[in-house]
């Protein structure tokens, strides 16, 4: 029995480790936060449109898995998952929409004409309203709306090849994008 | 030197009151102004994420809290503004967590391990008095007869 209390704080300090040890191999950074909106419906919005083109609201996303992706501009990771939402749109044929995040029209134009547009449609949201009503709290975010409007993913901060494979493929997969 | 000072101590004191809130930002009526600091520094920012969105000099922030005072000043309750906000960033906005089944750990736990750890130091400070006062059982004849043997060898 004392022998048994002796190694209490062995294994106490086992279990602790373990834990630390998980939580670092996971991966997981726990600056980012956990959507409150998953698995609930789109915030409504009807945004102005880019360019001529007419506006964004969240009838034209449904009856589709899509992804909305808020970016801006100003906006350097937005930069770096440029390639990657091309390569969505281009070869894995998702729909991507674009939000620019208080952007000017003119910089959203200059941010395309240089990277390439993937968007079928982009709204302009230059209050940085909409992207409140999602929870945004940091550009670039991608959310997965599915058929019926509701949220089912979203992805904090740029989108690297790596997070493609393993997290929005097989989401996009499992929900029956085209 | 002197002079120097006085200026920090001046730019300390007026590190004390300064928020991050802008004069364009706040709202006429005081009360309600009020209400909404309230709120205010009790939600978080999402960018720093240690700060309340009252302190935060986060872009964020500063629409957070104009949203915040349309609300109150279109008649939300307090719960209803603050909600207003949970419903779109979630609990963690909340920089004091909600009592609710989840957190009941959270709330409850340190508690709780005081206590054990009150009940533990109780129980073991009794044991050790009880050891102390036992004392042994006075001598049989065939032990004091052995002591007295010893006593006398000793001499």
């Amino acid at each position: 029995m004392k022998r048994a209390l002796y190694l209490l704080p062995a294994i106490l300090f086992l279990l602790l480790a373990g834990y630390f040890a998980l939580a670092l191999r996971s991966g997981r950074d726990p600056s980012l936060l956990p959507s409150a909106l998953i698995d609930k419906p789109a915030p409504d919005f009807a945004l102005a449109g880019f360019d001529g083109a007419p506006g964004l609201s969240l009838t034209a996303l449904k009856g589709q898995v899509a992804l909305v992706n808020f970016f801006a501009s100003w906006c350097v990771p937005c930069r770096a998952e440029q390639p990657l939402l091309m390569r969505l749109a281009d070869q894995e044929h998702v729909p991507v929409y674009g939000i620019a995040y208080k952007d000017k029209p003119a910089d959203t134009k200059h941010f395309l004409d240089q990277l390439g547009d993937p968007y079928r449609q982009i709204g302009l949201d230059e209050s940085g309203r909409t992207a409140i009503d999602f929870g945004v709290y940091g550009v670039p975010e991608t959310y997965l709306i599915d058929k019926s409007g509701h949220i089912r993913f979203r992805f904090v901060g740029p989108i690297t090849a790596e997070a493609l494979e393993r997290e929005l493929l097989p989401r996009l997969k499992q929900l029956g994008a085209s | 030197m002197k002079r120097f000072g006085l200026l920090l101590l001046m730019l300390m004191a007026l590190g004390g009151v300064a928020h991050a809130v802008e004069p364009a930002e706040r709202l006429a009526d005081p009360a309600l102004e009020a209400r909404a600091r309230a709120i205010g520094s009790e939600l978080r920012c999402l960018v720093c994420q240690n700060e309340s969105i009252e302190d935060s000099n986060a872009d964020l922030a500063h629409d957070l809290r104009v949203l915040l005072r349309q609300r109150i000043a279109a008649g939300d309750s307090d719960q209803q503004a603050i909600d207003f906000i949970v419903q779109r960033y979630g609990q963690f906005v909340l920089l004091k967590p909600r009592l609710e089944p989840a957190t009941y750990a959270l709330w409850f736990g340190p508690p709780a391990v005081l206590v054990l750890a009150m009940i533990a130091i109780a129980l073991n400070l009794r044991r050790r008095r009880d050891q102390a006062e036992a004392r042994p059982a006075p001598l049989d004849d065939a032990e004091r007869q052995r002591l007295a043997k010893l006593l006398s060898e000793e001499s």
